[in-house]
């Protein structure tokens, strides 16, 4: 990418991001009541995004080929085991990724 | 009332008392901004971009996942319309945000455009849940709350950008950081819900949709079938959720 083809991309996020944050201030100015279709996607549509999101962080991984994703497995494995058992965000992904960071360096290297 | 009060009372004098009621909120979200805010940093670095990089998409984005989802774009093909849309979709959350907001912003003035832009998932969990004294302007506690954690993750990235280069050790894998993010997001949500048919069909048709179309076109379709999908189960889940 060049450098404004980067700009021009970084400019779409912000672009976005700002429209997601904005909009209901433009299209409810006065607390009209939100159209329960809206209302409905707000209580749906995020559970889906983050189970997305996760896939989307995976796509690069080839279980067809060695490592076969097992480091991520593993890695993802500890996050899920210390979240369930401490739930404290920061110490569940600062643990996964240094089981992840061990694992690729050390034992599927 | 709020404003009348406000009116009479010097400008300085009503700032400083929202400024010391808003920090004590913010020291949980300065500890988690500045550790992930680093490792965004250090993660675009060692990505290969300058620290100017993330110092400005943490100043103007200032949406943490959207973040670390942009560096995978910026490295990938020139898709600007997919950049538009991930971050929509990625975002989407902040619309439901904003509609909570609506009351709470009311009369905070010219502030009221701060409030919206910065209103990140920690901004918003402390305006909308904290118990703001009444003697204190909810509009400058508010923007408080806001200013500081958006200082907290430019801090944080712009640091992690700089001090990156000088990481004497072996950063492979630092990337998982993203995954292990949102699957720790995914199981917050997953806890909280009662019903997890959603949780369910964004992993599902998003793993399907990745096997046939493949890593680089399969978050457009993922995106359309969840949206179609949930649209068409609508009278099931809101009927589940006014059971529940």
């Amino acid at each position: 990418m060049t450098l404004a083809q980067q700009i021009i991309t970084i400019a779409m996020v912000v672009l976005a991001t700002v429209i997601t944050r904005f909009l209901p201030f433009i299209v409810f100015p006065s607390g009209k009541p939100t159209p329960k279709y809206v209302q409905y996607l707000g209580k749906v549509l995020p559970a889906a995004v983050f189970g997305l999101l996760v896939i989307y962080c995976l796509k690069s991984v080839d279980v067809t080929a060695w490592s076969y994703g097992l480091p991520e497995l593993i890695s993802i494995a500890v996050v899920a085991g210390l979240h369930l058992w401490k739930r404290q965000m920061l110490l569940s992904i600062a643990g996964g990724t240094v089981c992840y960071m061990l694992l690729v360096q050390f034992v599927f290297c | 009332m709020d404003g009348r009060i406000a009116a009479v009372k010097r400008p300085a004098g009503i700032k400083l008392k929202a400024f010391k009621a808003a920090f004590p909120n913010t020291i949980p979200i300065m500890a988690g901004f500045l550790f992930l805010g680093i490792t965004y940093g250090i993660y675009m670095n060692v990505s290969g971009f300058s620290f100017l990089y993330p110092m400005f998409m943490s100043m103007t984005i200032f949406a943490g996942s959207v973040e670390f989802v942009t560096v995978n774009m910026l490295m990938g093909s020139f898709n600007p319309l997919q950049a538009f849309l991930l971050a929509l979709m990625i975002n989407a959350r902040h619309l439901f945000y904003g509609i909570s907001m609506l009351d709470r912003y009311k009369g905070t003035g010219i502030k009221k455009i701060y409030l919206i832009y910065g209103m990140c998932d920690e901004s918003f969990s402390v305006n909308y849940t904290a118990n703001i004294p009444d003697d204190v302007d909810k509009g400058w506690f508010m923007f408080f709350v806001n200013l500081l954690n958006q200082i907290y993750w430019v801090t944080g990235a712009t640091l992690g950008g700089i001090f990156g280069s000088f990481i004497k050790f072996n950063t492979k894998g630092l990337e998982f950081v993203m995954t292990a993010m949102f699957v720790v997001i995914f199981m917050e949500q997953w806890l909280k819900e009662k019903n997890h048919t959603s949780s369910l069909l964004g992993l599902g048709i998003s793993l399907v949709c990745l096997i046939l179309f493949g890593a680089d076109n399969f978050i457009i379709p993922s995106m359309a079938i969840i949206l179609a999908v949930l649209t068409l189960l609508r009278r099931v889940l809101e009927k589940d959720g006014e059971k529940t």
